[in-house]
């Protein structure tokens, strides 16, 4: 079992900076889309509001929750991540984290292509945060289906 | 004289390594960790005795049975059943738990009855009652806690046991923060209303004496594998009368006298409750965790255990500022299981830490949601101990706990 050392995910500039300052923090009113996400395992929640534009493109976030420092910091890279996107967009990031989260190896320019949410791929090596991770797009995820009705 | 390293050395898994580090293995109140007894006791039955149960003539069955039955017998003298017949074995607690939902309760529970439970509930001792009183229009009724220790306000059961009580489901020792309740009492109170009282005794058998004579309870829960035992096998007391007069909970083979086309007739206590061939194995080793635990002597495993949680409550009071311990300060009050919160660091992230320096602990709501509600938070970091555990292995959990804190102080956490 690989070793993942502390620092790669309580040292990361990228996650602390999203942990401490978490962005869209602010609940949204009046929102198109709301979900609420629990890990049946932890009890970690996560609350998640979007508001589209006419285009049908996610225009505003809120996000809170309560939970770890991997299950807070993804909700916040998410929040800042969906915006400017359509629901199918949203839906082919979602793929995309899974992907690096638990498919093969990410390269680096899939990494590079994710943007802040490249740095959590580093919570591969804690295979069971692992989950952590997953709840907001999970959640995400089920507002995006429960929306489109 | 209680001599823990003679005891540590039974369990081969103990002298393992996490990471290159010693294994601390404080989650006993997940699961324990087995002795070489208990493993050798299912070798000994797959490559001696291996034979299905209660049916064959030949040798082997015979054995098997004997063994089996054997095993029966250890758990009922184990709890002070008056007869093995009165010990069902299931596949674990929560199996024991929703077989008395689904016959007595069916049975007996009745519009406007009320159902009195604690907040200290394992979700398995709380979701099937939920269900029996909504099928049946009764209500649960959920004893208050004192919020200055998170003991149970006694003063107030008499408000919650009532005439309406039909039944009393308790947990003994709770898994979540390690209170003991005192369920002599509140049973008392519950025979004085006439109420049935349920005690889940997973947690505390295996760390304290339990008698359910003493108890005066007419169910009560237990589970192998929290008590040395293997995976996959518990059990479930019944007072005979009520097992009696109860309708079986599963159908079909081996739990019938006579069968015809249309009908058939029930076997025999136990038998009655045991449809199918059961976990032969797992029973045995059941019987042989109970050896290993009489050998040693529950009072004195649970002085051990009384020493350990004065020893942990000492060295975390050191950390009151940044630490709350739940539960109450008294070790006579309490198990062996210290459930702590920190707002400088989340449960998981600090199990994480502890994790990569080999200490095993449990993070998360423990199957005790409304238990986390009352308190506050959403998770807490648990260390349960055991009968090998030590005070060296408290100082380790308490150190990295100290490195922790330090770690995620800036935030990170």
């Amino acid at each position: 079992m690989a070793l993942g050392n502390l620092d790669e995910i309580y040292r990361d500039d990228v996650i602390l900076d999203h942990r401490r300052n978490p962005r869209n923090a602010a609940r949204l009113k009046d929102a198109d889309i709301a979900a609420d996400g629990v890990n049946p395992f932890c009890g970690d929640e996560i609350h998640l509001q979007m508001r589209l534009d006419d285009g049908g493109r996610v225009a505003e976030v809120g996000f809170q929750g309560e939970g770890c420092s991997i299950n807070q910091a993804t909700g916040s890279m998410l929040s800042e991540a969906i915006k400017g996107l359509t629901l199918p967009q949203v839906e082919a990031l979602s793929a995309k984290f899974h992907e690096m989260m638990q498919g093969p190896e990410p390269p680096d320019e899939m990494l590079t292509a994710l943007g802040d949410l490249g740095s959590l791929s580093k919570v591969r090596d804690f295979p069971v945060r692992i989950k952590c991770a997953l709840l907001a797009w999970s959640t995400l995820e089920d507002g995006v289906a429960a929306g489109r009705g | 004289m209680y001599d823990v390293q003679k005891i540590r050395k039974d369990f081969p898994i103990l002298s393992r390594k996490v990471y290159d580090k010693p294994l601390v293995y404080l989650d006993n109140a997940a699961t324990t960790q087995k002795p070489r007894q208990v493993i050798q006791a299912l070798v000994d039955y797959y490559e001696g005795y291996n034979a299905n149960v209660h049916r064959g003539v030949h040798a082997l069955s015979q054995e098997a049975t004997e063994r089996y039955e054997e095993a029966r017998g250890k758990v009922a003298r184990f709890i002070g059943a008056e007869s093995p017949d009165e010990i069902i074995w299931t596949r674990n607690a929560s199996e024991s738990l929703n077989l008395v939902a689904y016959t007595w309760a069916q049975e007996n529970i009745r519009e406007g009855d009320e159902i009195v439970v604690t907040p200290y509930e394992h979700h398995s001792n709380l979701v099937p009652w939920q269900k029996v009183a909504r099928d049946k229009g009764a209500s649960l009724r959920i004893l208050p806690m004192r919020e200055e220790d998170n003991s149970l306000d006694m003063e107030r059961v008499d408000e919650f046991i009532t005439p309406r009580t039909k039944l009393l489901a308790v947990v003994h020792m709770s898994n979540g923060i390690g209170i003991i309740n005192p369920v002599e009492e509140l049973a008392r109170r519950a025979r004085a209303v006439g109420a049935t009282v349920l005690i889940d005794a997973t947690q505390s058998a295996p760390h304290l004496p339990v008698d359910v004579q003493g108890l005066d309870c007419d169910f009560l829960t237990l589970s192998g594998h929290k008590m040395l035992g293997p995976t996959g096998i518990g059990a479930l007391y019944g007072r005979r009368e009520i097992l009696e007069r109860m309708e079986p909970f599963l159908r079909g083979g081996e739990m019938v006298l006579e069968v015809w086309y249309d009908r058939a007739t029930w076997n025999d206590l136990p038998m009655k409750f045991e449809a199918g061939t059961p976990n032969i194995a797992d029973a045995i080793g059941f019987g042989a965790a109970i050896d290993y635990l009489e050998a040693v002597g529950m009072e004195n495993v649970r002085d051990h255990e009384i020493a350990l949680t004065a020893h942990a409550l000492e060295a975390f009071k050191e950390l009151e500022e940044e630490i709350d311990v739940f539960g109450p300060r008294d070790p006579e009050r309490r198990g062996a299981i210290i459930s702590f919160h920190s707002d400088i660091v989340h449960p998981h992230d600090l199990g994480t830490f502890l994790d990569r320096d080999g200490i095993a602990v449990r993070t998360g709501h423990h199957c005790t949601m409304p238990l986390m509600r009352e308190l506050g938070v959403i998770a807490t970091a648990r260390a349960s101990c055991y009968l090998y555990n030590t005070e060296e292995e408290i100082d380790a959990l308490v150190d990295s706990v100290k490195r922790a804190l330090r770690y995620f102080s800036d935030g990170a956490g």
